[in-house]
């Protein structure tokens, strides 16, 4: 589902190839974004706990995602003698893989021309799925398998311990993230994610942006709990709970295997935040710039939404494990649909 | 050009697929999978002629049998599960006596 | 396209039944899925088709493989020899191959006799809107219907798996 879409004819016009740059673009944008959260989760931990954090490498330490990369190509790579060899091997391929598909749907961006470089404006998106919002839940749902069987495959009991965990998990706080998902989609009244950013342009009563955070207060909540539950962050961080099960369910790895499943991490978090950018925070609408240079609001909200993830991490300690699931179905769910309904009703009474 | 025949033909070819699971292997698990091969036959079928009558119908059926599929799949595992509790065995032979 | 996703589809499918240990099978079915989903959009039913992979490959599938991976059993207990390959047994196993094997040979012949196959016609229902319309109007009572199902299943699974404490401890020799 993947991939350069909506290219117009089989030749090689101006648009087709503006849009696969910009495919290589966001690839290349996502690794770095992997990179830079970890400087940035560091410095920010670090200001957290009154350190310094790091700051050997390069002026501040800046230069310290890029000795971590080169220290993490240059170890070994090990594989347990009662792995299994071919699922060991997949699994990280499946997280990392997963982790890039889902942002293919994202738009980051209103339609522009480059300054008018460009004929026909170019929507800042990789593919344009009219189903979009579906299509990253579907993927989300894929990405589980990479964390169950990097459990399963390692043949080890924190790993499986780990792969069971996080299957559990994800499952659960899927449904609460499918609920607080659909009651957007109510109000926007469509399954486009560009549909739904722009039906958050403009302001009511002259000063209060029409995000749609403000009608789903409770619904951005739960979708935030549920995104960080989703994506293994601390407070939920029990596939990998270090204190528990050494490092879950990459225990085994090391090397790239080990970077693969860092990077979905990391990933994740970035698709996650600009998910929730686009469904509740306005997307690339705010005030005082064109709509043109609407990626720079966007670029803000998700950076805010990942300090905001960083900051939960190092705030909060980690549930016990049985607490994590009663709220999950005894909490978040019942609470996300009486949200739904609610919102249903609000639609159909009063037209939202 | 692909037509309808080339779906239908595809799709009982993967029901005898199922079929073939279920008849053969002698493990619950690929049993039940082979039974979820079976119903995924179907609903191919389904939104096929859906998409030949041109109507939505196709595609609510798959829905209902999609949530049939899920309710088995819950059942059916726990019925495993309890069943390998008591004798440690996956193989459907070895449940055949009425008491134990 | 459609023979890409037509061949993976048979050939996962097939190998779910060929493989020894139902791990390989959970996930050959997995891949097999997937292509039926390719083959959903490519019948202009993309809603269904991420439907799929929502409910099938991303709810069900890890249902399967959780007990899998709870039960950890990965050998076929047979009466027969443990080293020969599941689909080559000797005895019954023979006759239901052959048993399966008719049938598609039957349903390709029923097929075969169909004769004109209509070419797909230029409309398709892809609009989300038009299906849930109708699966609240016109399918309402078998959508409430299910959603009972639903909810039995649900009950059912749990009475079924939940470990019976009391005789547990009985058995144990009440500790």
């Amino acid at each position: 589902m993947a991939g350069a879409a909506s290219g117009g004819s089989a030749s090689l016009t101006p648009l087709l190839i503006a849009q696969i740059v910009l495919t290589l673009f966001v690839f290349v944008m996502l690794l770095n974004s992997a990179a830079v959260m970890v400087y940035f989760e560091r410095k920010v931990a670090a200001v957290l706990q009154q350190r310094i954090g790091p700051y050997l490498v390069g002026p501040k330490g800046l230069l310290q995602p890029i000795a971590d990369v080169i220290k993490l190509m240059f170890k070994e790579e090990l594989r347990p003698r009662a792995a299994d060899p071919l699922l060991f091997a997949l699994a990280p391929i499946i997280s990392a893989t997963a982790a890039f598909a889902a942002f293919a749907v994202v738009p980051f961006g209103a339609s522009t021309t480059f300054f008018g470089l460009l004929k026909e404006p170019l929507k800042l998106q990789v593919a344009d799925v009219n189903v979009a919002v579906l299509v990253i839940f579907a993927i989300a749902s894929m990405g589980v398998y990479g964390i169950v069987l990097a459990g399963w495959s390692s043949n080890s009991k924190y790993s499986l311990l780990g792969g069971l965990r996080s299957s559990a998990q994800m499952i659960s706080y899927e449904l609460s993230y499918g609920m607080a998902l659909a009651s957007v989609l109510l109000i926007g009244n469509s399954l486009s994610l560009t549909d739904l950013v722009n039906g958050q342009a403009g302001v009511w009563l002259g000063f209060i942006p029409r995000w749609f955070v403000f009608l789903q207060p409770l619904g951005f909540l739960i979708f935030m709990t549920a995104g960080i539950a989703e994506t293994n962050r601390a407070p939920f961080d029990f596939p990998e709970a270090e204190q528990e099960l050494v490092a879950g369910y990459h225990t085994e790895y090391s090397s790239m295997s080990f970077a693969m499943f860092f990077l979905a991490e990391y990933i994740n978090m970035v698709t996650v935040s600009a998910v929730a950018t686009d469904l509740y925070l306005g997307g690339w609408h705010g005030p005082w710039l064109p709509l043109s240079l609407g990626w720079i609001w966007f670029l803000i909200k998700v950076g805010a939404i990942l300090f905001f993830y960083v900051w939960m991490r190092w705030t909060l300690p980690r549930y016990r494990y049985d607490q994590l699931m009663a709220f999950g179905w005894k909490v978040l769910l019942p609470v996300s649909v009486v949200n739904l309904l609610v919102t249903a009703a609000g639609v159909l009474y009063f037209g939202l | 050009m692909v037509t309808l025949n080339h779906y239908l033909i595809l799709s009982a070819i993967l029901f005898a697929i199922g079929t073939a699971g279920v008849f053969v292997r002698r493990n619950l698990i690929t049993i039940l999978l082979s039974i979820e091969i079976m119903l995924n036959a179907v609903n191919l079928t389904f939104v096929a002629f859906g998409r030949a009558l041109g109507s939505a119908d196709g595609q609510i059926i798959v829905f209902f049998v999609m949530t049939v599929a899920a309710a088995e799949a819950a059942v059916g595992l726990a019925i495993v599960i309890s069943l390998f509790r008591h004798k440690e065995s996956l193989n459907p032979d070895s449940f055949a006596s009425l008491k134990w | 396209m459609f023979y890409l996703f037509a061949a993976v589809a048979i050939g996962a499918s097939l190998l779910v039944i060929a493989q020894r240990n139902p791990i390989y099978s959970v996930l050959l079915l997995i891949g097999s899925f997937g292509a039926l989903s390719g083959l959903y959009v490519m019948l202009d039913a993309p809603f269904v088709a991420v439907i799929q992979i929502i409910v099938y490959a991303g709810a069900i599938m890890v249902l399967f493989l959780f007990v899998v991976m709870l039960l950890n059993a990965p050998h076929e207990d047979t009466e027969y020899d443990e080293r020969v390959h599941p689909l080559l047994r000797p005895g019954p196993m023979r006759l239901g191959a052959l048993l399966a094997l008719l049938l598609g040979i039957e349903l390709l012949w029923a097929l075969g006799r169909g004769g004109e196959s209509g070419v797909f016609p230029g409309g398709a229902v892809t609009s989300v809107a038009v299906i849930g319309r109708s699966l609240f109007t016109d399918y309402a009572f078998p959508f409430e219907v299910t959603s009972i199902l639903i909810l039995v299943a649900m009950v059912g699974a749990v009475v079924l798996a939940r470990r019976d404490t009391a005789r547990d401890r009985r058995d144990r020799g009440g500790v």
